[in-house]
């Protein structure tokens, strides 16, 4: 039974979710803010928070200067892709490691994990020299792989800990009535992890997407996603902080509506077997 | 000839003129470059070289520090991304004598190597060899307003000493309206405050290492340098200069809340320009300060072209090095924009000019770059090459390192003698792992 709350004090609490809410949503207000204002605007002090003269010029600059649906179309290409191989992939890796555990299946588990703690720069010349060889350098293929064996680690461990809370008797019913290793995954286990499985991918294509290492130095023309856009914008000699602005906004619009669009699911993924 | 013959010639001659132009249409060069003005403008006018040479270009513009890592893994390991790269002083003498760039010794008369300023090229340069052609050069230089130095019933000699810096800055200090008497960069990194305090350092007779390669930061200029810097930002600096580089200092001079400033020269076409500056119609010029030893505190820089060993069109990229270095391109962006937005700093004739040199800043320009001798740029002799730097290939990582505990001292999170005790444990434990 819910615990009942008192007005003033579902009040607060919703009055301290918002603020919280506001906070860290900030930055990017104000980054979109600054992508209607002009240069000199962007640096005023004190900053101007409404009271400027809007502008599109910035988005009419950078839509001159850049082919933003290329690095539009890579993003979607390589987030997309590594994530989806990295699903199919992980579903039946999490799968074992969840219903027929080995003695070795926890210290496996870790070591997945361990292969995040290694800075990603210590790797940068092999996997750069790799690429050389096998002619995949500037490959939007090359960085579907990459970036699903980076996050691999994550969505294995995501889909373990979604699998863990459903009941094994399930499974073994579903095989008792002769349901298939297969048919196990995809008819029977699948649908129950739904809510976790989507929050898998969403978390896990946001990641693909920001991922500004591999993307920026692996890339130059063909396969460059919208992180080598931003990147392109940012200036330590000289004040180009509405451009910047721009450009940032344009690059996170994507993921922005998608997660909002999402964010059910999203929510209910992440709280996934979080009270019981 | 037969008429025959005639038209046997002909026709062969339109069919290897028809395939060389196919040919060079086929042809792309990718160019990777920084993100500043005078490199944005020049992709601006790339479809005029496309439309006469029949080469396309294809950009990658990447901020400066990410540009550094990304060429420099390309060219390292020779994975010809890049048909022509944007590189500075620091590198191009350093990778010319790996043999990582190809030697720009087929440049075309028209082309006049010799307009160059030698300055630049002697910086661009390996034992005589120019392995990188100037896009544009600077120095640095003191940008002052002179209606607050008027206030102060002050004037700026045209070569100031550091005192007089330091007195003026303190006259034209007014903390209740914000106005700060003098902004400098303390922010960490190689290229940022730590630029800035070896250039400094070199006019108090400090250097980074001795004839031996032995570290200096023991020594008393390099005490006085940071005592000095010190001292006088904090009595006339802006809050939290530490963290200043650039960019903050531009963003403080342009809204009128700085007194001086000494910065890049490339700096003083943003400070006067009106559609941006509100201080544009009030900023004057002066060599950057000295004291009295000989060697004044400016640096040299040059942003330049240079075509990676690894390239297969190694022809293409050096037709749009001459193009993109040249007088006419000069001309062109004079035409379209104006002199005070052409490319500065690369060539004689660009100072020869009546209509160029009539812009304010320019002679400080040129007197500046005139000025610093990358070859001699200490008092006590050093082994190196450079003013800001010192051209070898573990400087970058030393000073990032050395400029971190610099900043340190200027956010009062140490004192001097700490800060320079451990940039001499860092040079020299640095140094001697390299073998010197």
């Amino acid at each position: 039974m819910a615990r009942a709350v008192s007005n003033p004090r579902k009040a607060l609490n919703t009055a301290i979710a918002w603020g919280i809410g506001l906070l860290i949503f900030f930055p990017i207000l104000w980054t979109i803010l600054t992508s209607f204002k002009t240069e000199a605007e962007a640096i005023a002090n004190p900053p101007v928070f409404l009271a400027f003269d809007w502008t599109l010029e910035n988005y009419s600059v950078v839509q001159e200067r850049s082919n933003y649906m290329r690095f539009l179309w890579n993003s979607v290409f390589i987030a997309g892709g590594s994530t989806l191989l990295g699903v199919i992939i992980a579903v039946p890796a999490a799968w074992s490691m969840a219903f027929v555990p080995s003695k070795r299946t926890k210290d496996i588990l870790l070591w997945m994990l361990s292969t995040k703690m290694l800075p990603a720069v210590g790797v940068l010349y092999p996997i750069y020299l790799l690429c050389i060889q096998l002619g995949v350098l500037d490959n939007r293929y090359a960085l579907v792989v990459i970036l699903m064996l980076i996050n691999l680690p994550i969505i294995v461990w995501m889909l373990y800990t979604y699998f863990k809370e459903i009941p094994g008797e399930i499974l073994e019913a579903a095989r008792m009535d002769g349901a298939g290793l297969k048919e196990e995954i995809l008819y029977v286990l699948t649908p129950m992890a739904v809510p976790g499985i989507a929050s898998t991918l969403l978390l896990n294509f946001i990641l693909a997407w920001n991922e500004a290492f591999w993307t920026l130095n692996l890339t130059a023309v063909d396969a460059a996603p919208l992180t080598a856009f931003i990147a392109s914008y940012s200036s330590p000699e000289g004040l180009f902080f509405a451009k910047l602005s721009a450009a940032s906004t344009m690059a996170i619009a994507p993921i922005l509506i998608l997660g909002w669009f999402s964010q059910k699911q999203l929510v209910r993924g992440l709280t996934f077997g979080a009270v019981k | 000839m037969s008429s025959k013959t005639l038209i046997r010639t002909t026709s062969a001659l339109a069919l290897c003129l028809t395939a060389s132009a196919a040919l060079a249409q086929d042809t792309t060069i990718t160019i990777a470059t920084v993100n500043n003005g005078d490199m944005i403008r020049m992709q601006g006018y790339t479809d005029q070289f496309t439309e006469a040479t029949g080469i396309a270009v294809e950009w990658v513009t990447l901020e400066e520090n990410v540009l550094r890592q990304r060429v420099t893994t390309d060219i390292t390991t020779n994975g010809g991304q890049f048909d022509i790269m944007t590189i500075g002083m620091y590198e191009t003498p350093i990778w010319g004598a790996n043999g990582w760039l190809v030697p720009l010794d087929g440049l075309s008369e028209d082309y006049n190597v010799d307009d160059i300023l030698p300055a630049m090229r002697g910086g661009l340069s390996h034992e005589g060899t120019l392995y990188a052609a100037p896009f544009y050069g600077e120095s640095s230089m003191v940008m002052y307003r002179t209606d607050l130095m008027e206030a102060a019933g002050l004037e700026m000699p045209d070569a100031p000493t550091w005192e007089f810096i330091r007195e003026a800055a303190a006259a034209m200090t007014d903390r209740e309206n914000d106005v700060n008497g003098i902004c400098l960069r303390g922010k960490p990194g190689w290229g940022e405050g730590g630029a800035f305090i070896t250039a400094m350092s070199n006019s108090f007779g400090a250097r980074w290492f001795d004839m031996d390669w032995n570290a200096q930061f023991d020594t008393q200029p390099w005490l006085d340098t940071l005592t000095f810097f010190e001292g006088m930002m904090s009595e006339s600096g802006p809050a939290g200069y530490a963290t200043n580089g650039f960019n903050e200092n531009l963003s403080l001079f342009q809204q009128g809340l700085c007194g001086m400033w000494i910065d890049a020269t490339v700096a003083a076409s943003f400070v006067t320009n009106p559609e941006d500056s509100e201080v544009a119609d009030s900023v004057g010029f002066a060599l950057a300060p000295d004291n009295g030893l000989g060697v004044r505190s400016n640096w040299l820089w040059a942003w330049a072209l240079a075509i990676p060993a690894g390239t297969q069109q190694a022809d293409a990229a050096l037709q749009f090095i001459e193009w993109a270095t040249s007088a006419d391109y000069i001309e062109l962006v004079a035409e379209n924009e104006g002199w005070a937005n052409v490319p500065p700093g690369a060539r004689t004739s660009l100072y020869e000019n009546p209509d160029y040199i009539s812009v304010p800043f320019a002679q400080m320009t040129l007197d500046s770059i005139l000025s610093a001798d990358p070859n001699n740029s200490t008092v006590e002799p050093s082994p190196y090459v450079g003013i800001q730097f010192a051209a070898i290939p573990e400087f970058a990582g030393i000073a990032s390192e050395v400029s971190q505990e610099f900043s340190a001292f200027y956010a009062g999170q140490q004192t001097v003698e700490e800060a320079l005790a451990n940039a001499q444990a860092i040079t020299s434990e640095a140094m001697e792992a390299a073998g010197y």
